[in-house]
Formats: C-alpha cells, structure tokens, sequence
C-alpha cells in the first residue's frame, strides 16, 4: 500500500491508451476475467507444488488477432491472462524465472521470445496492464511479486532462483528488496524482449541498447489507432451536435467548415507524433499548435478567406492551431520520455493559452 | 539514432555521490541511460533527459538518488486536477 502512497499525486495512469481509462482508475473490484488458456496451454508439468501449465511459444493467429484487436483499442481492458506460475519447455530447479504482467500482450511478447528455452515464467496480477504502466502505478511492484512467489510456492521448486525481470518493471520494483524478502537473485533484463535470448548469452548482461527505452517512428505510429479510436468518441458527440444544431436551423453540415476541424485532428494527433522529433520546440502543444497554425493559413487561403473575410480568417487562426495543440499535448501521456515535472510546466502556458484561443475563436465564428 | 529531448531543467532527479557505492542498479534500470560507473562509483549524466520514472531511486540500496516519480501525461494531470486531485505542481 505505502507505495501507492509514496506517489505524490493521484495520477495512476497516462493517456487513455496507456492504462485504461482515466474516469475509472480504481481497479474493479468485480472479479477479473481471464482469456482463455486452452489456446495456448498444452500440457502440464508435474512439480512438487502440483501440475504447472506449459506453455506454446508459438503465437497461433487468435493470439496474433488479440494483438491487433488491442492496438485498435478493442477490449484492451479486458485482455487479462490468470497470474500464477507458468513453465516453457521442461525447466528444472535451476532454471530462470522470467516475470510477467497479466495483460496477455506483455505476455505473449515474452513467451514468443522464449522458443527453444526450459525456464518459469511467474505471471504477476497487474489487472490486465502492461509492464511500465503497472510498474508506475506500483501494481507490478515488490509486494505484488513477494506475494506471488509466496502464493505459487515457487521457492520450493526452484530454491535458489534467479528472477528476470523486464526492466520497465522497476519504477514499481526495488530489485534488493525482493531479493532479502524471497532469497531469490533479482536481475533486470533487456527493455525488449526481442533481445532476451542475446542477454542470456552475454550471461545476463545487457547492452547500453537493450537497456535503452526507443521512440522511433514505427513505436509512434503504433500508437495512432487507439489515439484515433479515443477521438472517435467525441467525434460522435460533434456529430450529434452538429445535427442539433441543424435541427434549429443551424446548418454546419457543409464539408466545408468540417473539414478544418478534421485536419486540425489528423495534424495533433497523427502528424505530431509522426514527425515528432522534427517539428522544432520540445513542448508536445508548441509542436501542435505550430503545425496547426501552417494548417490553419493553408484553409484560409484555399477558401479565400484571407483578405476577404478577417473575421473568419481570424476566427480559424484561434481555433484550429488551439485544436492541434491540445491533442497533440495529450500525446505526451504516450511518449517515452516526458517527465511530469515538464508535462506540468508546459500545462501552466498551454492550458490558459489554449482556452483562451479556443474562446476567442468561438465567439468571433459567431460573430463571423 | 535522434535522442528525444524534453524541456530543460525541470527533472527533480538529485543524485548524492557521497553514499554511492558503485553497485550499479541505477545504471540497470535507467531507460534513458543517464548513469555510468565511473571510479567505482555512479555519475549523473545529462539531467535533461530524466523523465522522473523513479526506477533509479526505488532501486538504490543506498537512497543515494531522489526523484519525485510520476507519469508526464497532460491527460491524467488534467483528469487529476478536474476530480480535485492534490496540486499537481507543488514541490
């Protein structure tokens, strides 16, 4: 508990397309359930705890649909394997014990990268949340592991064990306690598990890369559809707005005053983290608000609007660059390396300026 | 490859040389790399690129390094601030 504690702010969770949704941040306590194992369990292994499920390192086309499905957004949530000890291969007391999440993409990354090997595989229960969030939520953390290892028995099985833990688990994890609590060697392995079987050649050392956290362009892309997924919600709620309006007369049905707003979006939440490291400026809502302005000029000038109309010229200058800069500011949630401390001062200018724009903007569009 | 870089100054990461003692945890588990061993002991690399994981801290024997950990997430801040939630930018 005191790590949750510890926190110094009730912020458990980065964008919605990190560790769930942030209206719901508790975890239910409706009981959990888990995907099924029949695709994916074999066979067991008769140890001196009892039968322990062994695993298939080959992903079967359900579990590579389930990837797809998550990375859509589609029952990310709800994508939760049983925690508990699992084996791959035939391992034996003096075989490694990898630990693992219980969000069945985490898990079915490692078990993927562990074809060919005899080793344990101790699922942790983090409610369904990959490595690094539940490691900063302290969800995948010293007690959780503690707890597992006693509940599993697992020092009966392998009395002198070396755990291998991901290394994005240790903002939750502090590896010398879990040793003096459980006896066991704690070590951290690679960020990726692409790069397990290389680590474990070097004798469990890892290179400065595999050490290093990436967020190059395939890493920012992949996170794209579920940021559009988001958006989707509201745009559905625009819509319905829209059509109200409509009913009273309003009509802003025209793909002409549409489709601003849209290129607005597609700019701060696909074009931002697309072109990340080359827009200049390092806040993420400069970043946006930039690209939103060359946005926002080139509308102006494609409806003519820049010499002929002020008030709706001016009006698209507020507004769309406002737009741009806020989506493209909550894209921080999904970066690798912004910090609160900077997250939080970059809010301090954002914020006002953007409301500001947003409302300026407004009332000149009705003015206009 | 281009290193990402954040805003500047900002990081609450403080590093005590004085009760290091070489282990080299910090230098495991930092995913920005920002410690090295040097002469049997951590040094602090560029502090602009820490991003307040608090893995370095939760993992030194030694409480040698601070941090106030958090996630950088401008939804979450805003979530936190609309519930109520304590002030984010104290300290």
């Amino acid at each position: 508990m005191n790590e949750r504690n510890q926190r110094p702010i009730d912020i458990s969770c980065c964008f919605e397309g990190c560790c769930g949704s942030p209206f719901s941040d508790q975890p239910s306590k409706t009981k959990q359930k888990y995907v099924s194992e029949n695709n994916w369990v074999s066979t067991h292994l008769k140890t001196v705890v009892g039968p322990v499920p062994v695993v298939s390192t080959r992903l079967t086309w359900r579990d590579k649909l389930g990837m797809v499905a998550v990375r859509l957004g589609i029952r990310r949530m709800s994508y939760a394997i049983r925690p508990g000890l699992y084996a791959v291969g035939h391992p034996g007391r003096n075989s490694y014990i990898f630990v693992s999440a219980n969000y069945k993409l985490s898990f079915d990354l490692l078990r993927k990268h562990l074809t060919g090997l005899n080793a344990w595989v101790l699922v942790l229960d983090t409610a369904g949340i990959n490595v690094w969030c539940a490691a900063g939520k302290g969800t995948f953390g010293t007690e959780e592991i503690v707890r597992r290892i006693r509940k599993t028995q697992l020092f009966r099985i392998v009395p002198q064990g070396t755990l291998i833990l991901p290394q994005l688990s240790a903002p939750g994890v502090a590896a010398h306690e879990v040793s003096r609590l459980t006896g066991f060697k704690v070590v951290y392995g690679p960020v990726r598990a692409v790069d397990i079987k290389r680590f474990l050649q070097n004798g469990l050392k890892a290179s400065e890369e595999m050490r290093r956290v990436r967020f190059n362009l395939v890493d920012r892309l992949i996170l794209v559809p579920v940021e559009l997924v988001f958006l989707l919600k509201y745009l559905l709620y625009a819509t319905v707005i829209l059509l109200i309006l409509r009913a009273l007369g309003m009509n802003l049905f025209h793909w002409r005053t549409i489709y601003p707003y849209l290129g607005a979006i597609v700019t701060g939440s696909i074009i931002v983290p697309a072109l990340l490291p080359w827009i200049p400026g390092r806040a993420f809502s400069w970043k946006g608000w930039l690209l939103g302005l060359i946005w926002a000029t080139g509308v102006n000038i494609s409806q003519g609007l820049l010499f002929s109309d002020g008030v709706k010229a001016a009006a698209n200058f507020l507004l769309l660059p406002a737009l741009a800069a806020f989506l493209a500011m909550n894209f921080t949630g999904s970066s690798t390396y912004t910090s609160l401390s900077g997250v939080v001062k970059e809010m301090k200018i954002a914020v006002p300026a953007i409301i500001l724009s947003a409302v300026l903007g407004i009332f000149l569009s009705i003015i206009g | 490859m281009k290193i990402h870089r954040y805003l500047r100054n900002v990081s609450t990461l403080r590093f005590y040389p004085e009760k290091c003692t070489g282990c080299g945890r910090c230098v495991e588990v930092c995913p920005h790399r920002l410690f090295q061993i040097e002469n049997g002991r951590a040094q602090l690399g560029d502090r602009d690129l820490c991003m307040e994981c608090g893995a370095c801290a939760r993992n030194c024997p030694f409480s040698a390094i601070a941090v106030r950990p958090g996630v950088g997430c401008a939804w979450a801040i805003m979530i936190s601030e609309l519930r109520g939630g304590r002030e984010v930018a104290s300290s």
